[in-house]
């Protein structure tokens, strides 16, 4: 370009920036590895928690988080580095896909990038390396399938690795102490959806006071609202109306309507018309003889009377959700018209006891013995507000985790055990490559196995010595060995009872796998000019 | 900005604002322009071919995006250079027009410039660069139509079909699946084909995409799969036989679009106004059903009221759907739009097998599945994987290989890729510059240089010496006439590009060299430039 007279004229834009082929690597490698790196020490059993803290002025912004769980911490966090943000972007997958192992798909993508880093040193080209690590990661999947076993859904023994994988899954939360009654809570609450996936049909009631230990599952279904004052308490053999209308003056809806009166009397009339249109729907709701009513809308003292009088029970301005789980688990009909009572029978969801409960300080409305038994709730109790917002992400993730397994079924060894595993069969297929391939196959192995070794260092034992003493283990044949965090020796897992969902596994190898390869072939980073923004 | 002054020093003003324009004339103007648009073209040259790397493009707003298709790189770059500009445009038509060679087009013209930069270096007048280039055109377009290859599609279960496709995938960060995803975009394209009149409708292949599993989990459906759920809960979640009703008006009461006011002064007034309201959601829901329909489809909302009278007629409903999808399924179930309640006739409904609810991953999203269409079969592609980018980047693709697809089945001319078929043309137009015996020579022998830096760069990319694998490719093709000699990319251990099955549409590599030849002319025309200073 150095033509006299002429320097490169500009093609871009002012603030845009334009990083070409190593820089452009560097830097992707480097924002990536950063951002694996800090999620790392989340990683394990023995894995350390992280406070997020809001930036910026305003009273929600004093609100903290602490958290354990990969994606929460990789979401909250504002990053710049564009390949920073695709391993973010696996995070939040995965999280959607199956719920866990948040932080492994993103420390895997990062020792991937780390490992693929000294490949490019050795001038390897990147395609080359992700040819290599498409064959590894083929050979890797395929060994993850071998090694996994499947249980028939209604046997005893599938019931028990579930609660195994829901210790595994928990050991690494804040909960780990309480993990054998949490995992048990949690496998009870999912065996009760039956093969549905339907999370929403359980609800999770966050209260602080008491202690974790404190928390329940109730098989019934506990809505989070009071009963209106005024109604009876406890109403057995109850027969639901779930409603989302309004029963305030209801407005006419038609466009352009404006009341246009001249006199007093007129106002009164139209009061007037106004009350007996609203008696009119009570009389109609009414007809369908339910004992008691449910609407997400607010309800007004003069329908409220009505209803009361009758002997229903009201219950107002219910959430959505709320509503749902109700209507599902009481298999009610979610009502709008009020004009067809003879469908009473269908519209009208059934349950055994409606009563008013204290949990801790709150009221709430328990409904026991529902038609459709497939809602519950668990009440989760804990002694901060911060605890609990942690238990319940926790739970969130065992939960996702076992319905992923109910709908998989398969399941593998925990304790790094599955990694060591395929690690082991990269290198066996690496030995029978030809090519520069195989030294990224190798690479891909070495990744793989750092997931185990950053497991160790979390846990501050000597991960070096482990790993070979757990490679020597899987090389004998011991192939149901892993590490025992406990004790900090490598141990049978069969004896210790951890086991992982195989489903969680290969989502978070594929994702990384695929985050991975994004990056490595980025040669050319643009960044546009940032877009100006006003301020406020 | 060179001035003009009068006899007192006083500048004449020429142009308006003329102090705060900026001028560029003569060779400055020339050069200036080339370098520009060549720092485009050396931008996506990394791309090009079976190993060509990615670009990481950082919107304004910081989204990531990383692609390596070429007209998507160049229109995320947001360029402000005219003449770089000129080469989005490029890159754009050839994407609007075939859909697949955007990298290369631009990658050519960008030899060409470099080209035409030596010419003018040696005192060529533009014009006659630009005259040269043109006839040295005429002559590979000529040559390629002579060495293309006619294929038959049907044979041995559209092979061919699927071979293109590879081929356009091949470059993709997807490759690793090319097979699969190829056949998935040749059955797709087959399937709403329309042989007889050789055209396919693209609007037929619906491209869905959801993040989630990975790339290998794309699969094909046939049917239309749309992004909504039942407006209600508690709607049966499959319907049978399906008559559907699109509606493109609201469940709502109506809203005449002339400015009114309804005055209520008595209770009468009010009562009346009331039953007249419920009478509408009745009335709605009446004309629906008693079309016989069994389930609604409707571009607006719904009212809540209007919503359970739908659950409780039994007919279920799904709202917000958006204006292409109610185009899509008109298209393809034979249902007349509907714009007024009171035009709905049984005549107008549209008929499709199945249609139920599915739904993905644990963040309880469904999604409806319209199967089994009367009138034409749509097709949807879902496509899946591992982050938003990867499935960004995956859709692209994608409708690259369905573009190539088309183009074949419209134009059954193949030229094999590799790089043989600009080395084929550039050999002959070299040969073709010695009969010239004009100044234009220069330019026509310059224009075989540029054709063959297409291979030569495809070779550099694929970490292969550029120099010595074009001029063993060169003179093979010489000593064996054979025009299929290319560069072995995938290091397979031929160059002969019939045996890799890399093939690539005439159709688009003429498109390529055409277009790419008629932005460097403009280019090289252009011998004054004036614009804002600021700019």
């Amino acid at each position: 370009m150095d033509i006299v007279g002429n320097v490169l004229p500009q093609v871009l834009k002012d603030e845009a920036t334009e990083d070409k082929g190593e820089m452009a690597r560097l830097q992707s490698f480097v924002g990536a590895i950063a951002v694996a790196d800090l999620v790392k020490t989340t990683l394990g059993p023995k894995g350390m928690d992280k406070i997020l803290k809001p930036t910026g002025p305003g009273q929600e912004m004093t609100h903290i988080t602490v958290t354990n769980d990969g994606a929460t911490i990789l979401k909250s966090m504002y990053v710049e580095n564009p390949a920073a943000k695709i391993l973010i972007e696996i995070s939040k997958t995965q999280d959607e896909e199956v719920g866990d192992g948040t932080t492994t798909v993103a420390v895997l993508a990062g020792e991937l990038l780390r490992e693929g880093e000294k490949l490019i040193q050795k001038r390897i080209h990147p395609q080359h390396v992700i040819a290599g690590w498409r064959i590894a990661r083929d050979v890797a999947l395929k060994r993850l399938r071998d090694i996994s076993t499947e249980n028939d859904i209604e046997s005893q023994e599938f019931h028990n690795d579930l609660i195994k994988i829901a210790r595994t899954t928990l050991s690494s939360k804040l909960i780990t102490t309480d993990r054998d009654y949490f995992a048990d809570l949690c496998v009870k609450a999912v065996l009760r959806l039956k093969g549905s996936s339907n999370l929403d049909y359980i609800q999770i009631i966050k209260l602080p006071g008491g202690t974790i230990r404190d928390s329940y599952l109730d098989d019934g279904f506990i809505l989070k609202k009071q009963i209106t004052i005024g109604c009876k308490r406890r109403i057995e053999n109850a027969k639901i109306l779930v409603a989302n209308t309004a029963m305030d003056y209801d407005k006419i809806k038609i466009y352009g309507t404006k009341v246009k009166v001249n006199s007093m009397d007129k106002v009164a009339e139209i009061e007037a018309a106004e009350k007996e249109k609203m008696k009119h729907k009570v009389d109609k709701i009414l007809k369908f003889q339910p004992t008691i009513f449910i609407n997400r809308q607010l309800i007004y003292n003069y329908p409220e009377q009505l209803l009361a009088d009758s002997g229903i029970t009201v219950i107002e301005h219910a959430d959505f959700e709320g509503m749902e789980r109700v209507a599902a688990a009481t298999g009610a009909e979610i009502l709008s018209t009020f004009d067809a009572p003879e469908r009473r029978d269908q519209v009208l969801g059934h349950c055994d006891l409606i009563e008013e409960i204290m949990i801790g300080e709150e009221k709430m409305i328990k409904f026991t013995g529902c038609k459709k038994n497939e809602a519950c709730t668990i009440v989760l109790r804990g002694s901060s507000i911060h605890i609990l917002d942690e238990v319940d992400r926790s739970i969130h993730d065992v939960l996702c985790v076992l319905i992923t397994t109910v709908k998989n079924r398969r399941v593998v060894w925990g304790g790094g055990n599955s990694e060591m595993q395929m690690a082991a069969a990269c290198e066996e297929e690496a030995k029978k490559v030809q090519g520069k391939q195989a030294l990224a196959i190798e690479a891909y192995a070495r990744a793989l196995r750092q997931i185990p070794t950053i497991i160790c260092d979390n846990g501050g034992y000597d991960s070096a010595e482990l790993i070979q003493n757990f490679k020597v283990e899987l090389q004998k044949g011991n192939l149901s060995y892993g590490l025992n965090m406990n004790d900090g020796t490598v141990g049978d897992m069969k004896e210790l009872g951890i086991k992982e969902c195989m489903r969680v596994k290969e989502q978070a190898v594929m994702a990384a796998s695929e985050a991975a390869e994004l990056i490595m072939r980025v040669d050319d980073i643009v960044k546009c000019a940032p877009r100006k923004r006003e301020r406020a | 900005m060179s001035l003009a002054f009068d006899d007192y020093g006083r500048p004449y003003i020429i142009l308006r604002d003329q102090g705060q324009k900026k001028r560029m004339k003569g060779l400055e103007a020339y050069k200036s322009n080339i370098l520009a648009a060549k720092a485009v073209a050396n931008t996506l040259q990394s791309s090009l071919g079976p190993k060509g790397m990615d670009k990481m493009l950082v919107s304004p707003d910081g989204d990531v995006s990383v692609t390596n298709d070429g007209a998507t790189i160049v229109e995320k770059m947001e360029i402000q250079h005219p003449t770089a500009k000129l080469l989005v445009e490029l890159s754009q038509s050839q994407d609007a027009e075939i859909g697949d060679g955007t990298t290369g087009v631009v990658v050519l013209a960008g030899k060409l410039l470099e080209q035409a930069l030596t010419l003018l270096d040696k005192g060529i007048h533009p014009l006659k660069i630009s005259d040269g280039f043109d006839r040295a055109c005429d002559v590979a377009i000529k040559h390629l139509e002579s060495i293309a290859e006619e294929i038959d599609i049907q044979a041995n279960d559209h092979e061919a079909l699927i071979q293109a496709a590879c081929t356009a995938l091949g470059s993709k960060v997807v490759s690793k699946r090319k097979r699969e995803l190829g056949k998935i975009a040749v059955t797709a394209v087959l399937d709403v084909a329309d042989l007889k009149r050789k055209d396919v409708n693209l609007d037929l292949i619906k491209i869905q995409t959801k993040t989630g599993g990975s790339v290998e989990d794309t699969r094909l459906i046939s049917g239309i799969l749309i992004d909504k759920d039942m407006s209600h809960p508690q709607m049966q979640k499959e319907v049978k036989d399906a008559k559907i009703c699109l509606l493109t008006c609201p469940f709502e009461p109506p809203k005449p679009k002339t400015k009114h006011n309804i005055n209520i002064s008595s209770a009468e007034d009010y009562k009346k106004l009331y039953q007249q309201e419920q009478q509408y959601f009745v009335e709605m829901v009446k004309l629906v059903k008693d079309s016989g329909a069994n389930i609604a489809l409707c571009q607006w909302g719904f009212d809540d009221e209007a919503n359970h009278l739908l659950l409780q007629n039994d007919l279920p409903a799904v709202r917000w759907v958006s204006g292409t999808d109610v185009e899509l399924i008109a298209m393809a179930t034979g249902a007349r739009i509907i714009p007024r309640f009171q035009e709905i006739t049984p005549e107008k409904l549209g008929k499709a097998g199945c249609i139920k609810e599915v739904q993905f991953g644990t963040s309880n999203e469904r999604m409806l599945v319209i199967e089994n269409c009367q009138c034409t079969k749509a097709v949807t592609i879902l496509i899946r994987g591992g982050s938003q980018m990867i499935v960004d980047e995956a859709k692209r693709s994608i409708h690259d290989a369905i573009c190539v697809i088309r183009n074949l089945i419209k134009d059954n001319r193949i030229v094999y890729g590799g790089g043989s078929a600009e080395l084929a043309c550039a050999l002959q137009v070299l040969q073709y510059a010695d009969e010239v015996s004009s100044v234009e020579q220069y330019a026509v022998r310059s224009f075989a240089d540029a054709l063959e830096g297409i291979p030569c760069c495809l070779a550099d990319n694929c970490g292969l010496n550029p120099i010595t694998s074009v001029a063993q490719a060169k003179s093979r093709q010489l000593t064996e006439k054979n025009p299929r000699i290319g560069i072995d990319c995938m290091e397979l251990g031929t160059s002969d590009m019939k045996e890799q099955k890399i093939y690539e549409t005439l159709s688009s590599k003429k498109q390529q060299i055409q277009l790419a030849t008629q932005v460097v002319k403009m280019i090289l025309k252009i011998d004054d430039v004036i614009a804002p200073d600021d700019y």
